[in-house]
């Protein structure tokens, strides 16, 4: 089967599911249930999408299938802030009680954070990547521990919303925030769009991309950064819920065995709205909300992960 | 001509390529030689551009390296490491195809496929193009590299050590289709090369390196007599002249 083939099939089930949870069970409502179904529907296309492009750039910059940019500190980081501001301000602050606040707040946070790290660590050159992944390890521990220390401490009423901030959830996504984060994103495709070439040759390793006239540095520079906003608007949005990208890209190479990345982000991102969608709908319709998304896509996550540390570990 | 002028490399205090002055001829094989730890490859990697200099600098056709856009560059210059790692499976002719990079930029027109089946063809490939790199034996993989940048299509071809774990038939091909690029199309190739009986045999010009610096560069046969390699390895190496070639002995030495 060709490879536009498989797209258009899955490009198929996708509209599937949307038209599924956008319609079943609707019972004539069209002015109230439909317009905020429809935001639902966008946000997690978005954020899947965004999720799903990210992780295949930075995988293909580390040159490892199974990292994820999580590995960055970013989730980390949006937890802290959430924590802090709650521990500090309380829940009632207008920065967690107002989403527009909170969302600008989270992703110019997150996104100075990147910047901040790659300014410093590029000046120094050398092997930038592994440094860079080993100094997000360490400060997204670091940011870890100081949210768990904050959350000991803190009231238990206050406790559960820091808790609600820690599960990514699509069950109240702003309608507004949504055209906001679509914005951002559609203008990282159109700044990333002309390297996807690039990162075709980058699969080549190092060396080979240097030799071929691509220039690395430039290229991996810019892949980052990206990836860090589409990570930062993905998190604001609904939540820490980068585990999810693992599982697309790695799909998407399996399926479509290419190294031709604007099949590969598309497929990743088809993927990602099938299974966001879908899986939505099932938490929705067929559990009525008994059990969360992010709670499935974990499970489902871990287990894959798993799988693939296995095979890795075999074919090495 | 690529001039290489007062180059120097650094890691943390020790200088692993020191001051180093080469020039390196067009149409002519040159072969970098010397023990372990002398700097070839670091040389080599310097003048490709896959490592910064700490010092000195690189003209290519008298155009300053670090001044030229990496795109033009890999027109003219292309380079070859020793282990070519890969994240996915690639046929070989999407790997030679990828050789077309610096021109296409991925979107091939009928000129680039035809250079492709050419340089296929030079190499003995068309028949298994459709062949998986991952299920190829070292001397079909090295020669599908090759291939690819004989589709790069530049004038200098620089290849760190291409003839690690080869055997001896293959090895003997390799450099028998180096020696016709540079007869045949006028390529400039620079090899690393640790079999100092290949560097005798198959090339023009040798520069010996030791500690970092150039002690010996010139043609062939001014590098392979007794004297010079005593500088160069600290053996006493006995040369014996067989069908036309220089041949050190230096197995029991």
């Amino acid at each position: 089967m060709r490879n536009s083939t498989k797209l258009i099939i899955l490009s198929v089930f996708a509209a599937v599911f949307c038209a599924l949870y956008l319609f079943q069970g609707l019972n004539g409502s069209f002015d109230y249930a439909l317009p905020r179904r429809g935001i639902k529907v966008i946000a997690m296309a978005l954020t899947g999408v965004a999720i799903a492009y990210s992780t295949v750039i930075f995988q293909t910059i580390t040159h490892n299938r199974i990292l994820t940019p999580s590995i960055m500190g970013l989730d980390s980081l949006y937890l802290l802030l959430q924590t802090v501001v709650i521990f500090f301000l309380g829940s009632n602050h207008i920065t967690i009680v107002n989403k527009h606040v909170n969302f600008i707040l989270s992703v110019s946070t997150m996104v100075v954070f990147a910047l901040i790290l790659y300014r410093f660590l590029f000046k120094r050159g050398g092997q930038p990547i592994y440094f860079l992944l080993l100094v997000g390890i360490i400060v997204g521990t670091f940011f870890g521990s100081i949210s768990t220390f904050l959350q000991v401490l803190i009231d238990p009423n206050e406790f559960m919303r820091v808790q609600d901030k820690m599960f990514a959830s699509f069950n109240n996504v702003s309608g507004e925030l949504v055209w906001w984060a679509l914005g951002i994103v559609i203008l990282t495709f159109i700044i990333g769009w002309k390297s996807f070439n690039d990162l075709d040759v980058l699969t080549l390793g190092r060396d080979t991309a240097i030799n071929l006239g691509v220039s690395y540095d430039r290229v991996v520079k810019l892949m980052l950064v990206l990836s860090a906003i589409l990570i930062s608007v993905s998190t604001a949005l609904v939540g820490p819920i980068t585990f999810f990208g693992l599982i697309v890209a790695n799909l998407s190479y399996q399926f479509f065995k290419t190294y031709k990345h604007s099949i590969l982000i598309a497929g990743a991102s088809i993927m990602s709205i099938i299974a966001l969608v879908g899986g939505q709908w099932v938490v929705e319709r067929l559990f009525t909300f008994s059990t969360t998304l992010s709670v499935i896509i974990n499970f489902v996550g871990g287990v894959y992960f798993i799988y693939l540390l296995l095979k890795e570990s075999r074919s090495s | 001509m690529i001039q290489v002028r007062e180059l120097s490399k650094f890691y943390g205090k020790k200088a692993v390529v020191e001051k180093v002055n080469v020039n390196i001829h067009r149409g002519k094989i040159t072969s970098f030689i010397g023990p372990n730890g002398a700097g070839k490859s670091t040389l080599l990697s310097m003048v490709s551009r896959l490592i910064d200099a700490d010092t000195g600098e690189v003209l290519v056709d008298d155009h300053l390296v670090n001044k030229m856009k990496s795109n033009e560059f890999s027109k003219r210059v292309s380079i070859l490491k020793q282990s070519n790692f890969m994240n996915v499976r690639l046929t070989i002719r999407e790997l030679v195809s990828f050789g077309r990079f610096p021109y296409s930029r991925g979107r091939l027109n009928s000129e680039d496929l035809r250079i492709i089946e050419q340089a296929m063809e030079y190499m003995g490939l068309m028949e298994m193009q459709h062949e998986y790199m991952d299920e190829l034996s070292g001397g079909q993989r090295q020669r599908a590299f090759i291939a690819m940048v004989i589709a790069q299509d530049t004038d200098y071809i620089l290849l760190d050590e291409p003839l690690n774990n080869l055997d001896m038939k293959h090895s003997v091909q390799i450099m028998k289709i180096l020696r016709r690029l540079v007869d045949d199309l006028g390529k400039t190739v620079v090899i690393v090369l640790h079999d100092i009986n290949f560097a005798s045999v198959y090339s023009d010009r040798i520069v010996a390196l030791k500690d970092g610096r150039v002690v010996k560069d010139g043609p062939t046969n001014e590098i392979i007599n007794s004297d010079a390699l005593k500088e160069i390895y600290d053996m006493d190496i006995p040369i014996k002249q067989m069908n036309n070639c220089r041949i050190c002995v230096y197995f029991n030495s």
